[in-house]
């Protein structure tokens, strides 16, 4: 496909047809929560809009995230707007390998210095470089090198936006989300440049790149394919939420917008996975679901095509959105519930308290028989407890 | 330390440390207490002292046409504050959740939307109990710092549940984190001030009874 091709002249050279691609634009605007007025403008947008370069590089990751993306491939609309783009660089979907794909990011990079988006998924161990290498190269070396000519950078899943399964509790890599990496490191001259002094003295500090987090483990297909889309359509990044998440897909939580939500208002809760709760489809709270702090589009976008997501199916969310869901004490215990046994330092305690209250008692006692003794007076400062 | 971790902590170690206090306070308190009994009284029964305790202990929750006359505002405004938190409390589902944690029993909550209601009450009714407690001369005369502790102490973990609910300010955990810990507070605190009177109060209703009733007044 020629690379100057605009998106819409290269969807018409694939049969699709203008209803499918509207479809596709009011379906975008709708998640995007945009009025129907916007819908031709974003038709409009994408159709002139020439295909963008796109680098994806793949850290500490599971390849889950690509296979998400996957899913939302043909025949369905939103897979062809990423044929649409020019996935340069992608370990997974390029062809090339070796020498040859670095070659191809190399060119990349170069054709589009400035203008490429930069898509990472995993995170960047810190620990020791050598932990995740890719042609030799560290994963600081290729994200320090490739955001510096990037327009944005978009870290997509839980891994690359908060540090994920591998910065989970004890962290052996010392893992490091990308935005919390380029936080850190982001000043830093790759050492991939060390040979090269004219590159070195052109890499720029990439600090202050734009970053947007598509967070979930996986994140769902269209809210990947729909921040892309967002950004060709309006050329800047979208409105983010204090994650640095795009508000349209993540503004909302799991508990907000959950077909079980009656049951929770409530107070209906399945116990267990086959109760009749369960069977009647009550809320999942008290099996551990996150809804209530989880922010995700899951019950309203849904998988598969929009046929069911994780709580329409019978199992509690596990909050993969947020930063640190696998150290949130337990996938099956609501994230109100104490961690510890505390029924247990409770008795303890009132062993200790018992003894230690007997103890205190009888020294009341026989300060009061002293009292009676001596003919003291007892005022009401001694009887103060200070409360 | 991120919001997780923060609430992980907060659930975790700082829990287990605010019940040890809270318990072993609460019952270092009571005991001591009865243990310092009373001199046996050698006078004949003129009635059941067991009978007038318990009797008291709930007639004495009504006010008497008295003191509802001298302080409206005191007796209706405690009242509704006291009731709120006791729904809130023991009939928010996370919160039956919890407890059913602790103690292993269960019971059925009561609608969100309604503990939802019931706490904008009682936020309400707390601040202006405060108000009042300031604005009025005698009361105000009467206060002391740790009237206004207690207050703090109660008036927190109300408002805080409150934007936990809501999600309002911060990440969800963060409310959450700060939610637990402001009841670990009241609770660290608890046996050292006045809110202690949530157990005293039944032990000291119990005793008038008793002692009325021994004599044979009908209290
Ligand atoms: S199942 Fe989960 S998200 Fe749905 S209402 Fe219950 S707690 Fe909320
Ligand atoms: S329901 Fe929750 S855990 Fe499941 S995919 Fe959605 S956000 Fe992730």
């Amino acid at each position: 496909m020629p690379k100057d091709q605009s998106i819409g002249e290269a969807l018409r050279a694939r049969g699709i047809s203008r209803r499918g691609f509207l479809k596709f634009c009011a379906a975008t605007a709708s998640l995007m929560a945009l009025p129907p007025s916007m819908v031709p403008i974003i038709a409009q947008a994408l159709e002139r809009a020439r295909r963008p370069s796109v680098i994806w590089l793949s850290f500490q990751e599971c390849t889950g995230c690509t296979e998400s993306l996957t899913r939302s491939h043909s025949p369905t609309v939103e897979g062809l707007i990423f044929d649409t783009i020019s996935l340069d660089y992608h370990h997974t979907l390029q062809a090339a390998s070796g020498a040859a794909a670095e070659a191809a990011r190399a060119a990349a990079m170069q054709e589009n210095w400035g203008n490429y988006i930069l898509v990472v998924d995993g995170s960047i161990p810190v620990g020791d470089p050598g932990y995740s290498t890719i042609a030799g190269i560290s994963n600081m070396d290729m994200l320090l090198e490739t955001a510096a000519g990037a327009a944005a950078i978009v870290s997509v899943g839980s891994c690359a936006a908060f540090g994920g399964i591998p910065h989970a509790n004890p962290n052996p890599t010392g893992a490091l989300s990308v935005a919390a990496f380029i936080r850190e490191y982001g000043n830093r001259t790759p050492n991939t440049f060390a040979a090269d002094a004219a590159a070195q003295a052109a890499h720029t500090d990439i600090s202050s790149k734009p970053i947007i987090n598509v967070s979930g483990c996986p994140p769902i297909p269209v809210v990947i394919t729909g921040v892309l889309a967002h950004f060709l359509t309006f050329g800047k990044i979208p409105d983010l939420d204090s994650l640095g998440r795009p508000l349209a897909f993540y503004g909302q939580s799991i508990h907000d917008r959950c077909y079980r939500r009656p049951f929770y208002d409530k107070g209906l809760f399945a116990n267990t996975f086959d109760d009749e709760g369960a069977k009647k489809g009550w809320c999942l709270y008290k099996l551990g679901c996150k809804g209530p702090t989880t922010y995700n589009a899951c019950a309203t976008t849904k998988w598969n095509d929009g046929t069911s997501f994780p709580i329409q199916s019978g199992h509690p969310c596990l909050g993969c959105s947020e930063p640190d869901f696998w150290d949130g004490g337990g996938f099956y215990k609501a994230i109100s519930t104490p961690t510890g046994d505390i029924s247990r330092t409770a008795v303890y305690a009132i062993g200790a308290g018992a003894a230690a209250g007997v103890a205190l008692g009888a020294l009341n006692r026989a300060k009061r028989t002293r009292l009676q003794q001596t003919h003291s007076k007892v005022g009401i400062d001694d009887l103060d407890k200070g409360g | 330390m991120s919001a997780a971790e923060l609430l992980m902590w907060i659930r975790g170690p700082a829990l287990q440390f605010a019940t040890v206090v809270f318990v072993i306070g609460v019952v270092v308190r009571i005991l001591e207490i009865l243990v310092l009994g009373r001199k046996q009284d050698l006078a004949a029964a003129r009635g059941s002292a067991l009978a007038g305790g318990l009797r008291t202990i709930f007639s004495r929750s009504v006010p008497d046409r008295g003191t509802l006359q001298r302080s409206t505002f005191n007796v209706v405004a405690g009242y509704i504050f006291h009731f709120g938190i006791f729904l809130a409390l023991f009939f928010f589902a996370p919160h039956i959740l919890f407890l059913h944690d602790v103690f292993g029993v269960y019971w059925p909550s009561l609608p969100t939307q309604f503990i939802d209601a019931v706490t904008v009450v009682t936020m309400i009714t707390l601040l202006a109990v405060l108000l009042h407690r300031i604005s009025h001369k005698v009361m105000r005369y009467l206060s002391r710092s740790s009237d206004y502790l207690a207050w703090l102490l109660t008036f927190l973990p109300v408002l805080t549940g409150y934007l936990a609910f809501h999600r309002i300010g911060l990440t969800p955990p963060m409310l959450m984190a700060l939610h637990i810990a402001s009841v670990e507070l009241l609770m660290v605190a608890f046996p050292f001030t006045k809110l202690m009177h949530a157990f005293t109060l039944v032990m000291a209703r119990y005793y008038n009874g008793a002692m009325a009733g021994r004599k044979g007044v009908n209290a």
